[in-house]
């Protein structure tokens, strides 16, 4: 189909950006990489009046390591993850160039962007999954200024976020280094939308796991943490048998819906088998890496 | 009150000027604005991949952009990949491996397969397979299509060499039933 009819306003910097969705009133809709947007416009799921382009707003293209903390531009493609090279940018955040090659397909990489995917707050999407795993703060600004949002707080509900109508999400801060983390999903055609995601980071000292997390998306509103399968972990040396014991812990914990794509079951049977995986990854086996080029 | 804006883009090294409607998809500027009707359209939600163009150096799903978002760029569909001595290399394998039956999907797939091997000159077969998920194709089966660019990958990597030789999908054969003797109980 075709999308209805709207106004089209380009704009140049975040502060036009801000001032024109003050102007257009709450309906109007920021447009950046447009690849989820699109879609629903043409479907008529969406029909804002007003779009606001901030696609050529080159102060939120940028990728900085600042001491501890990797700095996001809200409008740096999915591609440009995947293509991430400098040493300062992989060392600790090489879990983000792994996952960038489970966000859609190649020719919607080039378009999407990190902060329009995180902003759509799709419960499946890998940048929303990995800002809960990693406490990414999510930073907006508005007429009043710039504000920063934790991302468990940013992302309310199925397609919900945060943002007051007039905000802008201006960048995604990942707060810590995480050399073990990783993310697994399974979808029917590589690319697409994930059915179930998992994914995971281990603080690992001397052998041993200190502490874990694991989120979930794809089985609620929103990712979920899962403390029964955290726990299972710490103190743990990440052998098999522990893998299981989380996996199995976040099988039952997660509350899916059954959907045209799967049912309840499966998808918690998904949930273990992901979770294994990813964990898999995390502790550095190759068993976790070659799995990623089969399923999904 | 329809809202129109005049965008100067430019196509197969050709630049327009032309006044499109906000709500106007890159898509249907291309094949309805200005004739370059090679470019297919299929589900206009980004699933398929029939529509795909090469937008200032990158593959995208021109039902994805609206014609507006690419004023002052620059476009290349399947109408710019032949030239005056006819098919490019890629196209060539197309044809070769047999990559294509009814043609719907085959200019999404020939400006994605252009894009990952410019980008990608020696992919290795699973970085094929990965951008060849990409689209959809609904007569090949795909095993053709992953072989036509492969070969024409190699083709580029050892112009002199490359050919007619097998590469990791096998180079297409037409099926022939050839009864063996050994396999026939009995004999005849």
């Amino acid at each position: 189909m075709k999308p209805a009819t709207f106004e089209y306003h380009r704009v140049g910097t975040v502060g036009e950006a801000v001032e024109r969705l003050g102007e257009l009133g709450e309906d109007a809709k920021l447009l950046a990489g447009g690849q989820s947007l699109v879609p629903m416009m043409n479907f008529r799921l969406a029909r804002p009046p007003a779009l606001v382009d901030i696609s050529r707003v080159a102060e939120l293209r940028y990728l900085t390591r600042e001491g501890d903390t990797l700095r996001i531009g809200a409008l740096t493609s999915h591609l440009a993850i995947e293509r991430m090279d400098a040493p300062e940018l992989l060392d600790g955040f090489s879990f983000l160039k792994e996952a960038a090659h489970w966000v859609g397909h190649y020719p919607i990489r080039t378009r999407g962007t990190f902060g329009g995917s995180v902003a759509h707050a799709d419960p499946a999407a890998e940048w929303c999954l990995l800002a809960v795993l990693l406490d990414a703060e999510i930073v907006a600004r508005g007429p009043g200024g710039e504000r920063t949002i934790a991302a468990a707080d940013f992302l309310l509900g199925f397609l919900t976020n945060a943002l007051d109508p007039d905000e802008v999400l201006v960048e995604v801060r990942f707060p810590r280094p995480a050399s073990r983390a990783a993310l697994h999903e399974y979808a029917r055609r590589r690319g697409d939308f994930a059915i179930v995601a998992a994914a995971v980071a281990v603080d690992v000292e001397e052998d041993t796991c200190r502490s874990a997390r694991i989120v979930i998306g794809g089985v609620d509103d929103v990712p979920v943490r899962i403390g029964e399968a955290e726990a299972a972990l710490a103190g743990s040396r990440l052998e098999a048998e522990a893998i299981e014991e989380a996996a199995q812990a976040a099988a039952r914990a997660v509350d899916p819906a059954s959907d045209i794509h799967g049912s309840a079951e499966y998808r918690r049977h998904l949930t273990a088998v992901l979770v294994t995986r990813a964990l898999g990854e995390a502790r550095g086996s190759e068993d976790g890496a070659r799995s990623k080029n089969g399923a999904g | 009150m329809n809202d129109v804006h005049l965008i100067t883009i430019t196509v197969n090294g050709r630049p327009s000027e032309v006044a499109v409607e906000a709500r106007r998809t890159l898509a249907d500027v291309l094949r309805h604005d200005l004739g370059y009707t090679g470019t297919h359209v299929g589900c206009e939600h980004g699933i398929c991949g029939a529509c795909t163009v090469i937008l200032d150096g990158e593959p995208v799903r021109s039902c994805l952009i609206f014609g507006v978002q690419a004023d002052d760029a620059t476009v290349e569909t399947v109408e710019g990949l032949a030239g005056d001595d006819g098919l490019d290399a890629l196209q060539e394998s197309f044809s070769e491996q047999h990559a294509l039956q009814c043609g719907f999907c085959t200019p999404g797939f020939l400006m994605l397969a252009t894009a990952l091997l410019r980008a990608n000159p020696e992919p290795t077969d699973d970085e094929i397979r990965d951008a060849v998920a990409s689209n959809l194709c609904r007569c090949t089966g795909y095993q053709p299509i992953l072989a036509a660019v492969r070969q024409a990958a190699d083709r580029a990597a050892s112009p002199d060499t490359a050919g007619s030789e097998g590469n990791g999908w096998g180079v297409w054969e037409p099926h022939v039933d050839v009864p063996r003797e050994a396999e026939q109980p009995g004999g005849q």
